[in-house]
């Protein structure tokens, strides 16, 4: 892991909480909560609905650069999302801003190096308050995980 | 799950969210979820490509099942009522397993004119194994 990296940023990106996709998200969870398909701006996002949008972000959203990364090596060890207020509505347009807020090791129990790196994103709101801030712990293992 | 308008004195430290079981779980499962967030990642539905990377079979996807938490969690705290949700993964869960997804209140809290309420929460595999842990914690409206 090239730790360089630490503290890039990627370029602020567009995301709107669309009320099909909450729906669309919400059946994937197997919930029937009815706070997730009401009407237009009554309807809550799940809280890791937001979780999708690395998905669907442009290439320079992203805040790795062009570290190379060793994808059969990394887990998504912990994800956490913190809501200063109620989660986005149906319909909210945020801008979400990707940082890596934080790398650093630590001896793995069977023997090698896991490298954490913790990605940042946050999610504004036409204020420019935040409004969600997302935060994934990545762990690149020092062997592929399955082996 | 029935929905429940919670108030401030149901909730104690100890006091248990009503568990819930999801499965057996299908790889259909893993696609749909894979569908809506846009996470195609093949090592969750083609065989070949998982055993190519060393597991027997496609494993489920971690952020499907904290969605499946965070909405368990929401059902019986409110989904608007979230201000907090972090999952830590332990063992994958695979097509078969069943779930059951449970937590507890571990403290109640008053800030800034707000009350709150920490939970915690575990996924379980029927192996008895653990498949995610989580903490949440939730404003209690008054």
């Amino acid at each position: 892991m090239d730790k360089s990296i630490e503290g890039n940023r990627g370029t602020p990106f567009r995301v709107v909480v669309e009320e099909g996709k909450v729906r669309e998200f919400a059946r994937a969870v197997s919930s029937s909560n009815p706070a997730y398909v009401a009407d237009g701006p009554q309807a809550t996002s799940p809280a890791t609905f937001l979780a999708s949008s690395v998905f669907w972000q442009g290439p320079d959203a992203s805040p790795w650069g062009d570290a190379p990364l060793n994808w059969e090596r990394i887990l998504h060890g912990e994800q956490e999302f913190v809501f200063p207020g109620a989660p986005p509505a149906a319909g909210t347009e945020l801008t979400a801003e990707a940082r890596i807020d934080r790398i650093y090791e630590k001896e793995g129990k069977r023997g090698g190096t896991m490298t954490f790196v913790e990605l940042v994103t946050e999610y504004r709101d036409g204020s420019g308050s935040v409004v969600v801030e997302s935060r994934s712990t990545i762990i690149e293992t020092s062997q592929a995980p399955g082996s | 799950m029935t929905m429940t308008t919670l108030t401030w004195s149901d909730l104690e430290v100890g006091t248990e969210g009503p568990s819930w079981e999801d499965g057996p779980l299908t790889v259909t499962d893993f696609v749909r979820y894979q569908g809506a967030s846009g996470d195609m990642n093949p090592i969750h539905h083609d065989t070949e490509f998982a055993q190519k990377a060393g597991f027997p079979k496609p494993f489920a996807v971690g952020m499907r099942q904290a969605g499946v938490l965070a909405s368990w969690a929401a059902d019986w705290l409110g989904a608007a009522n979230v201000r907090r949700f972090k999952v830590q993964w332990r063992e994958q869960a695979w097509p078969g397993d069943v779930l059951t997804y449970s937590g507890a209140i571990t403290a109640k809290r008053e800030e800034g004119g707000q009350r709150f309420v920490d939970v915690e929460m575990v996924v379980t595999r029927q192996t008895g194994g653990t498949h995610l842990k989580g903490w949440a914690t939730f404003v209690v409206p008054a």
